[in-house]
């Protein structure tokens, strides 16, 4: 080798190298996020990034407002943001889920929600505080192989899905935030016993899955014969392809059954927020009307919440579900961990 | 994690050029050379106290969550159901990749097999594809695929480069005249293969068992993707439920004492026979064994190996690129994603060299006890698994460092934790071959030292240097675990975006992304091979 090409690799590392140096400085001081007045926002957002992003699209269009997102899930960012305390960079929190929200509320980081804000969402779907609102629900739902097992042969409550019958015959996927959120409701209306015996059931019982659409792909192959899943998997897939979802089928336990749960999924502004104007504007947009069609005619189908927006037609209404009544003020997500951590489904 | 053939024991693996440097350094020098060393000294001991942040966050969360409670927390059935998926891969992973990369090596340096230079670079082609790619892949192929038999396909087809390539490369330089002496002493073929050839081959075995083991231990994608759990999945999970949870972080200290192992089995198992030809004159090249019958069913089976391991995973992103069409390819996904992935990766591999520069110079200009137990440091972080040094990271800089968190910066600095050993090869056997003498000629015809320097030293070194930055490049290209806990907010890369996409099970979306990281690892796969050949022949 002569010592021409060493001479332009050298030069081209130390050229890379410097380029390199002055991307990361300024991209630090960008992504650091002194949105201080600047017209711009953090959104840590544990709500799937589709819809989100519709949601960010459609409201910087509006304002101009810019959003950065930081992806993440429910408790994982609940968690982040309590060690974050007073420097987070989040301006709002989103979730599919309350108990996030509400470890959030009770570690007294969360800043009040603008009532014009409140004022388009019902009562129901939001604490009683204030303190963060209610901006999309979801339904939790048995999806079943149809060629194998007809709806009449399912189980009448979740709690069911314990008894030895149904071992090897469900599936769900533990470490998601949803499923966490259907184990809260049942820790809420059944007590820590039932929960515990009923987690320990589980083990056994169910194959787990990494994420409610991976569990009913594997009910649509004939993997495994029901999964305990969130509603809209099945709607969205059936929008789209139906390739993961064509021999599914749904079944609503309904009768407040705690396997009847409609999880509300969260919205509210930190305290710590810089641009809290900005911000309380963002969350009054994804409540308002515009926010609320995006659920209506958009690919998410999660309920509709607020503004009086109806939900996607293709849905089974809302009221009729017979949900059990659950304060989601009072959903607590460290036992549910604690729980399932015991339990060895973490 | 992505697959890395020069963590620890690779410069042992391939050849161990570096371990013989030459000694005229060692000796003090002119004044120019005793004045750079005390700063370089200082900068190499921060950099070391800096790469032990990942183990002093292990021992540290440890020591904070109590004894009692850390007990509760490691013993206990799920830690034993880990402990048992993760020595059951490694039980059956590591034989095989052994099997296959010596077989394999076996095959294209020693025999006369048909088109051995295209199966020589063929086998190594799997590297370019990321493991979470070629588990991806299998799962289009066969959507049940789960479980331990799974894991130990994944792992195999993935990671069985990492011993083929050393172990090629030592098999074209050993001598033959070891063989024809154990021949003509009365040893058949076999046995002289068993008796001559597999010990000299066992550096090139250990180093590559112990880089499989550590990827086995690190991997997070393509176990996630076939529900299969090991510790890192378990902690990501932890993760995504607690943050930097207690519970996580003990599975996190479990998983530091099992690489810790691993490193103490490497070294105990390497053995302390030395192979040197000693006296004048060159060596033959080494004989080729003919094949005969059996040509035809080795032309088969490295034909089935490489379409397990490149074939179907390239079929099924190819074909999830045709069914998707033109709308999976958005570009205000796609461009952000690649030029942040390029972008960390110049960044990364500028910042992993220049901070490996101080290390390799003593290690190679000023060998001593001291150097030594910097290299220590290095080689232990190297075997931290990327998951822990996300959590050490986050939690650090939170606490202690609330300005870079969420920087750039801080992401970066894990990167190059997490891939110094790779620019510190390259670097150690770049200066090598820079001796100080040059250095001293210069000088003596005039250039002030910082010139000499730089015009000679610094100018010999820059390809080998370039070679250790462009893999720490391909490492960061397909780096998950960190970058998904260390990311600055809004950023994504092509890893993050593939794996943002199949975990919502749009196989059609993350196509590109997938294609896109392969396009990207290919030329450094290659460059890989190149160099791992150079290195065996010094």
């Amino acid at each position: 080798m002569t010592s021409r090409p060493h001479t332009s690799i050298g030069v081209a590392i130390a050229a890379a190298g410097a380029l390199a140096l002055t991307a990361c400085g300024s991209g630090s001081s960008a992504d650091g996020g002194s949105s201080a007045g600047t017209g711009s926002i953090t959104v840590y957002n544990a709500q799937h990034e589709s819809l989100t992003k519709e949601w960010v699209d459609a409201f910087t269009k509006q304002t101009g407002i810019e959003v950065t997102v930081r992806n993440g899930d429910d408790t994982e960012m609940s968690n982040q943001i309590m060690q974050e305390g007073a420097a987070s960079p989040a301006d709002v929190f989103l979730t599919e889920n309350s108990p996030a929200m509400t470890q959030v509320e009770n570690a007294g980081l969360f800043a009040d929600v603008d009532q014009a804000t409140l004022a388009q969402v019902p009562a129901g779907f939001r604490p009683s505080t204030g303190k963060w609102t209610g901006i999309a629900a979801r339904s939790t739902v048995l999806v079943y192989d149809k060629r194998t097992i007809q709806e009449n042969q399912l189980p009448a409550s979740m709690l069911d899905l314990a008894r030895p019958e149904w071992k090897g015959r469900w599936a769900a996927s533990p470490s998601g935030a949803d499923f966490q959120a259907i184990v809260s409701a049942l820790l809420e209306l059944k007590g820590e016993a039932v929960t515990n015996d009923w987690l320990t059931a589980m083990k056994t019982n169910a194959k787990a899955y990494k994420g409610n659409s991976t569990a009913m792909k594997a009910v649509n192959s004939g993997e495994v014969e029901t999964a305990l899943i969130y509603h809209y998997y099945y709607y969205g897939d059936q929008a789209k392809t139906g390739e993961n979802s064509a021999n599914v089928g749904t079944h609503y336990f309904r009768n407040q059954d705690p396997g009847a749960f409609v999880s509300v999924s969260g919205g509210g502004v930190l305290k710590s927020s810089k641009n809290a104007a900005a911000a309380q504007s963002f969350l009054k947009f994804v409540t308002g009307k515009a926010g609320q069609e995006v659920l209506q005619k958009g690919t998410s189908f999660e309920y509709a919440v607020g503004s009086d927006v109806p939900s996607n037609p293709a849905l089974v209404p809302l009221k009729d579900l017979q949900a059990p009544t659950v304060d989601p003020a009072q959903l607590n997500s460290a036992t549910v961990t604690d729980l399932m951590t015991k339990a060895g489904l973490l | 994690m992505t697959t890395d053939l020069t963590g620890p024991g690779a410069h042992r693996a391939t050849g161990a050029g570096t371990a013989l440097t030459p000694g005229p350094g060692t000796r003090p020098g002119p004044a120019s050379g005793r004045r750079r060393p005390p700063v370089l000294a200082v900068i190499a001991v921060l950099i070391a106290l800096f790469s032990l942040v990942p183990l002093g966050y292990v021992i540290a969360m440890t020591v904070a969550t109590g004894w009692d409670a850390a007990v509760a927390l490691i013993f206990r059935a799920r830690v034993g159901e880990l402990l048992l998926n993760t020595i059951l891969l490694m039980f059956f992973s590591i034989p095989l990749c052994l099997a296959l990369g010596v077989g394999g090596a076996w095959l294209v340096e020693r025999t006369s097999l048909r088109g051995n230079r295209f199966w020589a670079l063929a086998l190594a082609a799997p590297l370019a594809i990321p493991a979470f790619v070629n588990s991806y892949g299998w799962v289009s192929a066969v959507p049940s695929l789960a479980g331990l038999s799974a894991g130990v396909l994944i792992s195999v087809l993935s990671y069985f480069p990492l011993v083929y390539i050393p172990a090629a490369a030592t098999l074209s330089r050993l001598d033959p005249s070891l063989e024809e002496s154990a021949a003509s002493l009365g040893l058949g073929p076999w046995q002289v293969f068993r008796r001559v050839v597999l010990p000299q081959l066992r550096l090139a075995m250990t180093g590559g068992a112990l880089l499989v083991g550590l990827h086995l231990l690190a991997e997070y994608g393509a176990f996630a993707m076939i529900r299969f759990d090991t510790f890192t999945t378990a902690i990501m999970v932890q993760y995504q439920s607690t943050f930097n949870g207690a519970a996580g972080n003990m599975l996190a200290s479990v998983l530091v004492v099992l690489c810790l192992l691993l490193l103490v089995a490497e070294v105990r198992s390497r053995g302390t026979a030395r192979y040197a030809r000693v006296g004048s004159g060159g060596q033959a090249a080494p004989g080729r064994m003919p094949l005969g019958g059996l040509h035809v069913p080795a032309q088969l089976a490295l034909l089935l190996l490489v379409v397990l391991a490149v074939g179907v995973p390239m079929w099924f992103v190819l074909r999830w690129v045709v069914l998707g069409g033109s709308e999976i390819w958005v570009p205000e996904e796609i461009i952000p994603a690649l030029l942040q992935t390029l972008l960390y990766g110049v960044a990364g591999a500028a910042a992993t060299t220049l901070v490996a520069f101080p290390m390799a110079f003593l290690a190679v200009r000023r060998p001593s006890w001291f150097t030594r137990s910097l290299e220590l440091s290095n080689y232990i972080t190297s075997s931290m698994p990327g998951i822990v040094v996300g959590l050490a990271f986050v939690t650090v800089s939170i606490r202690f460092l609330p300005a870079f968190y969420q920087t750039a910066v801080v992401l970066v600095a894990a990167y190059v934790l997490l891939f110094l050993p790779r620019a510190l090869v390259s670097l150690r056997s770049g200066l090598a071959q820079a001796p100080r003498e040059l250095e001293e000629a210069a000088q003596a015809l005039g250039v002030r030292p910082f010139g000499a320097f730089v015009r000679v030293t610094l100018r010999l070194t820059a390809p080998a240097a370039a070679g250790g930055a462009a893999l720490v490049f391909l490492a960061i290209v397909n780096e998950l675990t960190a970058t998904l806990l260390l990311a600055p907010n809004g950023t994504t890369t092509l890893a993050t975006e593939f794996w943002a996409k199949s975990s919502e099970i749009d196989y059609a979306g993350a196509a590109p992304y997938a294609l896109l990281m392969v396009v990207l690892s290919a030329p450094m796969t290659y460059l890989l091979f190149q160099q791992s050949k150079k290195a065996a022949g010094q």
